[in-house]
């Protein structure tokens, strides 16, 4: 199993690579072939993490944590991967026919998106294999710097205001991350000698004779630190802007896999202070950070104009769930964190391709000029439908399942008045967004100068199917290794083994 | 009156060593207030560089001071890329952009200056009552990284233009270094050279978007970076 670990990691690694050199006809398929590669080394690496951790020079680890956040950025990978072909169509079209100038022009820019989006998955892929909780720290920090350059990558007044907040607000959040990183290493440096390497394992096993208040520092730290990755509010505020000034398919990933990645940092440290300090502080701190990102993404949500930030605040809204899943710490609330992780992924992932079809057909991110969507484009239209219902947590999509699990776990902890404002929250924000979305895909269009009818591409079209149908299987009939998967990740957060 | 003084906890005189590693941190907060409060872009850069070399320093004086040789190497390292290459690259844009003087804060320099001791205070008091122990440092290094660390948040929300901005991050940076010089100074060198090459990709990228930034907007102040909202 080591091999695929390192094939996982070398994979997009050499797809970044090659895409500094290569033509871009060749690195539109090699990302393709990458990203798939990716995402069929993750199955594999399923039944080995589930029933143990594997580990590779002391540099790589895996157990069945980490294989389900490789799962959903592999998976984006690979969908985003066939979108790109689609959404780079029509400037390709443009600069065959126009040629000279404006062809250099967008071959330098398509050869900047292959780099950047390659490097971006490759980064993503480091952190959940990372050993050692340093490793996982330089890891999120150069997702940081690879994605900011891709916000950044349109060279509009609005991407590049958004790239400065976010690298700012993400490296200083970053910045506190580290500082959380090295107070854990001091708690651990008390028991385990003054030099150590800060690996998950011995940290784990020792974490019960760690001091206290160095380990509640850490973990504060950390959640506000990698918090502000995750989005949680209040250092949420670079989030919207990113989301919706990036390219279509880096919102796709920073908001499916980037935030995840960043939030399983989070589960790191959890994994380590219940260890320390039993549950009671971590899930307090997480219950209070999640209930008010939950809050404020439900009131956002309802008076957004602009579609991609709309689906950012959803973003938001989704990781307070998990914020308050993990709050619950029963087994079950715990594996419905996890199936969350798999199942927002996957929704927002297709609700943000099909929101990105929207924009390339109508020209515009503003809801109030976008009508009529289900008669304009006949498979994203109702598609893009299809996964604001997912967003919305309806049957019979994953995240009816994951939220279902993590509320019915929440009503069996003790004090269940966090599930009571899970569900309130939760239905105003599905309400929010319901509402601007329907008005977008139903009400009919101004007559004159009608939008015709037609998808803009195929290659858009594709991956949100495929979406689509993993949300439909995660729904109903989850597959059982992967059910075992993520009994097995809701034990190991438990601090079992 | 004996009972007194038997009671009284007995003071240790600070050592040399930890009377050097404590001026050294104290040198570099004042450094931070010093870059909160200058006018112009060239000497918050020099204020920087100072500042980063007198970390590199401490490095160099813990690593002879309790023998731990591979902070010489952390030393050298954080000098050549911190005091020698970040001030550089800043140093360039500047001279492209033109801009020399820095973007008016949010506040009157007096009222950042209130503020910004009123933080540091803060964060010194604060971590000084966590009563953590540290056998490389005397913990009064840690309380002065925690107050360069927030001062440095201070300049980053006050100031308005991308450079001071990004050189409220590099000393954030510095603050956290020396922080992790007190509690962590076991960690393997090969961990503190990874971090310091990540902070020198997070330059790169912020010197890129900086350029991005300055080529659309003819400038570097960040008053016109108000569209997105809500």
């Amino acid at each position: 199993m080591g091999m695929v670990m390192v094939l996982i990691l070398a994979v997009p690694l050499a797809a970044t690579l090659l895409s500094v050199v290569m033509p871009r006809s060749f690195n539109e398929s090699a990302t393709v072939i990458a990203g798939v590669v990716s995402f069929g080394l993750v199955l594999a690496l399923i039944p080995a993490t589930t029933t143990g951790t594997v580990m590779v020079g002391g540099i790589l680890r895996a157990d069945s944590l980490s294989t389900v956040f490789l799962l959903a950025t592999s998976f984006l990978y690979a969908t985003t991967s066939v979108y790109t072909i689609g959404y780079l169509s029509h400037e390709t079209r443009l600069a065959a026919t126009a040629g000279g100038a404006q062809a250099r022009e967008f071959s330098r820019y398509s050869r900047r998106f292959y780099i950047g989006l390659n490097a971006f998955a490759w980064s993503m892929l480091c952190a959940p294999l990372a050993n050692s909780l340093a490793l996982l720290w330089i890891a999120i920090e150069i997702t940081t710097v690879v994605s900011a350059l891709l916000v950044a990558l349109d060279n509009t007044n609005g991407a590049t205001e958004a790239a400065w907040k976010y690298v700012l607000i993400a490296s200083s959040g970053l910045g506190i991350a580290l500082l959380a990183t090295i107070f854990l290493y001091y708690a651990g440096a008390q028991v385990l000698g003054e030099s150590y390497d800060l690996a998950i394992d011995p940290l784990l096993k020792v974490a019960r004779s760690l001091p206290q208040t160095p380990v509640q520092l850490a973990f504060v730290l950390a959640v506000v630190g990698f918090g502000t990755k995750v989005g949680l509010f209040p250092v949420h505020t670079w989030l919207p802007d990113a989301h919706a000034e990036a390219p279509t398919p880096v919102s796709v990933l920073l908001s499916g896999a980037l935030l995840a990645t960043s939030f399983y940092a989070i589960l790191r440290f959890y994994q380590v202070t219940v260890g320390s300090l039993g549950p009671a502080f971590p899930q307090t701190t997480l219950l209070v950070f999640g209930v008010l990102s939950l809050l404020l993404a439900a009131l956002f949500l309802f008076s957004q104009q602009n579609i991609k930030r709309m689906l950012a605040y959803s973003s938001i809204e989704h990781m307070g769930i998990l914020a308050i899943g993990v709050s619950f710490g029963t087994p079950l609330a715990l594996a419905g964190v996890l199936l969350h992780v798999l199942a927002h992924a996957t929704a927002k992932g297709s609700a943000f391709m099909g929101a990105g079809v929207l924009v390339r057909k109508y020209g515009t991110k503003d809801l109030a000029k976008i009508h009529g969507g289900l008669n304009v484009l006949p498979w994203s239209g109702p598609l893009f439908l299809l996964a604001i219902f997912a967003l919305g947590a309806l049957p019979p999509f994953g995240i009816f399942r994951s939220e279902f699990e993590i509320v019915a776990g929440g009503l069996n902890s003790p004090g269940n008045t966090g599930a009571v404002i899970l569900i309130a929250l939760a239905t105003l924000a599905f309400g929010g967004l319901t509402l601007s979305m329907t008005n977008a895909l139903f009400k009919p269009g101004p007559t004159d100068g009608p939008i015709p009818r037609g998808e803009p591409s195929i290659w858009m079209v594709v991956p949100v199917l495929a979406g689509m149908a993993v949300l439909l299987l995660l729904g109903m009939h989850p597959p059982q290794p992967l059910l075992d998967l993520l009994n097995q990740g809701a034990i190991e957060l438990q601090g079992g083994q | 009156m004996i009972d007194l003084l038997v009671q009284l906890p007995v003071e240790k005189v600070p050592s040399v060593f930890e009377g050097t590693a404590n001026t050294i941190a104290v040198i570099v907060l004042l450094m931070e207030f010093g870059m909160l409060r200058a006018a112009l872009l060239r000497a918050q850069v020099q204020l920087y560089a100072a500042q980063s070399l007198a970390v590199s320093v401490l490095a160099v004086v813990i690593a002879a001071g309790r023998d731990i040789p591979e902070l010489y190497v952390l030393g050298g390292v954080s000098f050549l890329l911190k005091t020698v290459i970040v001030p550089r690259v800043i140093n360039r844009l500047l001279r492209d952009s033109q801009s020399e003087i820095a973007g008016s804060g949010a506040l009157g320099v007096a009222s950042e200056v209130v503020l910004s001791i009123v933080v540091a205070a803060f964060g010194f008091f604060a971590v000084g009552s966590l009563g953590l122990q540290s056998s490389v440092l005397p913990t009064t290094a840690l309380s002065l990284s925690i107050a360069v660390v927030l001062v440095a948040f201070v300049l980053m929300i006050l100031r308005r233009d991308v450079v001071s901005q990004a050189i409220g991050f590099f000393s954030l940076e510095n603050g956290i270094s020396m922080a992790s010089l007190v509690v962590a100074a076991g960690m393997p060198l090969i961990l503190e050279v990874a971090f310091i090459f990540d902070l020198l990709v997070a330059v790169v990228v912020f010197g890129v978007l900086m350029r991005v930034h300055q080529g659309r907007t003819r400038t570097l102040s960040t008053l016109n970076l108000d569209k997105l909202r809500g």
